[in-house]
């Protein structure tokens, strides 16, 4: 087992200009589980595959442990690439399934046998090592292909959207099954995926890319809570953060129809490019209905209600005169969790608070957290 | 509310009839040809339409139009895969449940999967001929910048080719086209190629489907080495000194012999003119099939073209036309030797085989007639032979019947 680490690793494109991937410098712990994740085009997949060998390194360079593999053949990096073949042979048994590639390597026999008994009492398929797969469930196939990358005992894992082929259902069972396998085996494992909610939920930390360039990576939690600039805070949580760019006048930001205290520090930290704005942040879930007139209240008039049982979310406009240009990830609404047990009906107005503290803010010129 | 999409290049309202409101596997068996099927992670079925068999796969909507693209440009770059026909989405079944996507293809006839091969235990030397057809097909594809990403005998089919076969892609789902591929990316293709292939020789082994002289790892490490060699050939810079210019046309005369034609040659001479440096930078695969459709009008492929191109040589010197156009003496060639040849076959069994590879079959009975009687056997007397003799006991292998193992599907995700 070892560390990952990119050093200003780079990769431009034959015939490009700019970078697919643009000085990443990321260190990855030992037995640590990594998610690169961010939209098509953001460079997670390069990134991988440049780890992988797959993709030439043209500045910097990558080190698995102490060893720097830049100019390393694939094959010899001791790495595995999971779920890359999971076809299984119908004649072979599942041991031989799990443990031919030992077999191609030369390995002896009875230590074939203990590292494919191994992996498959951690699999939990102890019981159907000598069965054909014909014999096998769905999900047991995919644990045999699982199987495969385990006995080969690589340093590190590597996970290109593993889950994308899967349908709905498979891919939650699969996503928690990777999950808490990784974390019994403690192999450093890196993972590439688009969805952030995968991200949030297998990640031990999380690193967001975009056009190229690290944004953040953290645990989720910090991406959660303290996102470093507005494209990270967009990305991260479904239904995604209300942001909007607002006037600032007296110390406060001006909201619809409120004003949004800033601290002092972000006042006197803002620029003349920031043209006396700023990018204010607020999670559906920080947001408290209160009563009309309560202050630093707004006003959102209720166009739906997505009703999700233990949970309702509010899809509205902004009322008031300073209603900015608020958006949450697609929609062009502020989203707002409310009491499912008291839903407002279409059209009616209710009046909305950002909790203490729990106000995002950026610079309207760079994007960067300013508070 | 009806919502199923058809996307197709062609549109072919015939598609409509087929049962999409039903999940693949459980289409009716009256739809279905019995093909036989490779070891596939999604579901996969050949289905009948009008006269012609079609493959249907089943996948997420992304994936099935991804795989489409990406077979269209293959085509493009005439890489030798299969033909993409249509993406089928907005499936669902009766309940109004969705169903998956699913990419239609055009099944490609006289194609033999290789377990069909195997099982049919040919020459000792047939894995190895699989061998080399994959290393020319992956070569290829190396060349056009594609990445397979998967490359097995699975996802590969093959065509009789004279002596040898030749070899299509048929499953590009993992595969990525590049403007040209890393050394890390065709490094990591053949290692998984070569991982691929001899965790499928040792499944036939399990199966008891493999002939046991054969040695699984060393067809495996053939393919690299195989691969190497052509990749060499194709790619790699030459230099001499500079009267040595005739190393230029020899250098030309290796590619054309291993089937390729040279596009583009780079020629670099030094400051004081005294060293050469030729690299090829363009090369196609055809050239003997190039050749043969530009005298002729036959389309086919390129050992068979090869094949009969020698025949057209030893037709001409017989009849004494060395002195008359080419294009002249292969018009004739066809009309009174290898029309002739195909038409001595009788209609039934003709179709049993593509005609370039019954006229090759044909040209080997000859070969091996000739040597027994020890006189020249003419060849509408050895196509009676051949028919009588061999074809007859043959397999139909324009649509080669499945064997019937339902192991060979087997599925993941």
């Amino acid at each position: 087992m070892a560390t990952v680490t990119f050093d200003h690793a780079t990769r431009v494109y034959p015939g490009t200009e700019r970078p697919a991937v643009d000085q990443l410098n990321l260190h990855i712990e030992d037995g640590e589980f990594l998610v690169l994740v961010g939209p098509s085009g953001c460079g997670k997949s390069t990134s991988l595959r440049m780890l992988a060998g797959l993709e030439d390194v043209n500045g910097g360079r990558i080190l698995i442990g102490d060893r720097d593999v830049t100019d390393v053949q694939p094959k010899d990096r001791d790495i595995a690439m999971v779920f890359q073949n999971y076809a299984l042979y119908p004649h072979m048994s599942v041991a031989d399934n799990m443990g031919f590639a030992l077999k191609i390597a030369g390995t002896p026999k009875a230590e074939i046998r203990q590292r494919v008994e191994e992996a498959a009492k951690i699999l939990d398929l102890t019981e159907y090592l000598d069965r054909k797969p014909k014999a096998l469930s769905g999900g047991q196939r995919q644990r045999v292909a699982m199987g495969r990358a385990i006995v080969r005992q690589p340093q590190v894992f590597l996970m290109d959207e593993p889950l994308s082929n899967l349908d709905a259902k498979l891919r939650v069972q699969t996503r928690t099954q990777i999950a808490s396998l990784q974390r019994r085996l403690g192999v450093t494992t890196v993972y590439v995926t688009h969805d952030q909610t995968e991200a949030l939920t297998m990640g031990d930390r999380i690193a967001v890319l975009k056009a190229g360039l690290l944004q953040q990576v953290g645990t989720p939690r910090e991406m959660y809570d303290t996102p470093s600039n507005v494209f990270v805070a967009g990305f991260i949580g479904s239904p995604a953060m209300n942001i909007g760019t607002f006037d600032v006048r007296d110390g406060a930001a001006l909201v619809g129809s409120a004003s949004i205290p800033l601290d002092a520090s972000v006042v006197s930290g803002l620029t003349e490019a920031d043209n006396g704005k700023v990018t204010v942040g607020f999670r559906p879930e920080s947001l408290d209905v209160v009563a009309a007139g309560t202050p630093g209240s707004f006003q959102v008039e209720t166009n739906l209600v997505e009703e999700l049982g233990s949970d309702a979310f509010l899809y509205g406009s902004l009322k008031g005169d300073a209603v900015g240009d608020l958006s949450a990830g697609d929609s062009d609404q502020v989203i707002v969790r409310i009491n499912p047990r008291n839903v407002p009906m279409k059209g009616e107005v209710i009046n909305v608070a950002i909790k203490p503290g729990q106000a995002h803010v950026f610079s309207a010129a760079t994007g960067n957290r300013l508070g | 509310m009806e919502t199923l999409q058809i996307t197709a290049a062609t549109p072919e309202s015939a598609l409509l009839d087929l049962p999409w409101r039903v999940p693949l596997e459980e289409w009716p068996a009256e739809v279905l040809a019995a093909l036989p099927r490779g070891i596939s992670r999604h579901i996969v079925r050949f289905v009948k339409l009008g006269k012609r068999v079609l493959a249907v796969k089943e996948t997420r909507d992304h994936y099935a139009f991804r795989e489409y693209e990406l077979l269209r440009r293959l085509q493009k770059l005439e890489v030798p895969c299969v033909i993409p026909l249509a993406v089928v989405t907005g499936r669902l079944d009766d309940d109004g449940e969705p169903l998956e996507a699913a990419i239609i293809t055009e099944h490609l006839s006289f194609s033999l999967p290789y377990r069909a091969i195997f099982s049919q235990a040919l020459r000792p030397d047939t894995a190895t001929r699989l061998i080399d057809a994959l290393a020319v097909l992956l070569v290829r594809l190396h060349l056009a910048g594609f990445y397979w990403g998967d490359v097995s005998l699975s996802n590969t089919l093959f065509r009789r080719d004279a002596d040898r076969f030749a070899a299509y892609l048929v499953d590009a789902e993992t595969g990525d086209l590049h403007r040209e591929l890393t050394p890390g990316q065709r490094a990591y293709d053949l290692d998984l190629a070569r991982t691929n292939i001899i965790g499928e020789l040792f499944d036939l082994e399990a199966g008891e489907l493999l002939d046991e002289e054969v040695d699984a790892l060393a067809i495996g490490d053939a393919l690299l080495s195989r691969y190497d060699e052509l990749w060499n050939a194709l790619t790699q810079v030459e230099s001499f000194s500079a009267d040595e210019r005739w190393r230029v046309d020899a250098r030309i005369r290796r590619l054309n012999d291993l089937g390729f034609d040279v596009g583009e040659l780079a020629i670099v001479t030094d400051i004081d003119g005294t060293t050469v440096e030729i690299q090829p930078k363009v090369v196609d695969a055809g050239h003997h099939s190039r050749r043969l459709l530009r005298l002729t009008g036959l389309d086919v492929q390129d050992n068979q073209a090869r094949r009969l191109l020698n025949d057209l040589d030893a037709w001409r010197a017989h009849t004494d036309r060395l002195s008359d156009s080419e294009q002249l003496v292969a018009h004739d060639w066809l009309l009174h030797s290898f029309e002739p040849t195909i038409a001595a076959v009788p209609r039934e069994l003709r179709k049993k085989l593509e005609p370039a590879q019954l006229f090759h079959e044909i040209l080997d009975h000859r070969w091996f007639l000739s040597q027994r009687e020890g006189r020249d056997v003419p060849m509408p007397e050895a196509a009676v032979s051949y028919v009588e003799q061999v074809l007859r006991h043959r397999p139909d292998e324009a649509m080669l019947s499945s064997d019937d193992d339902a192991d060979h599907d087997l599925l993941l995700g």
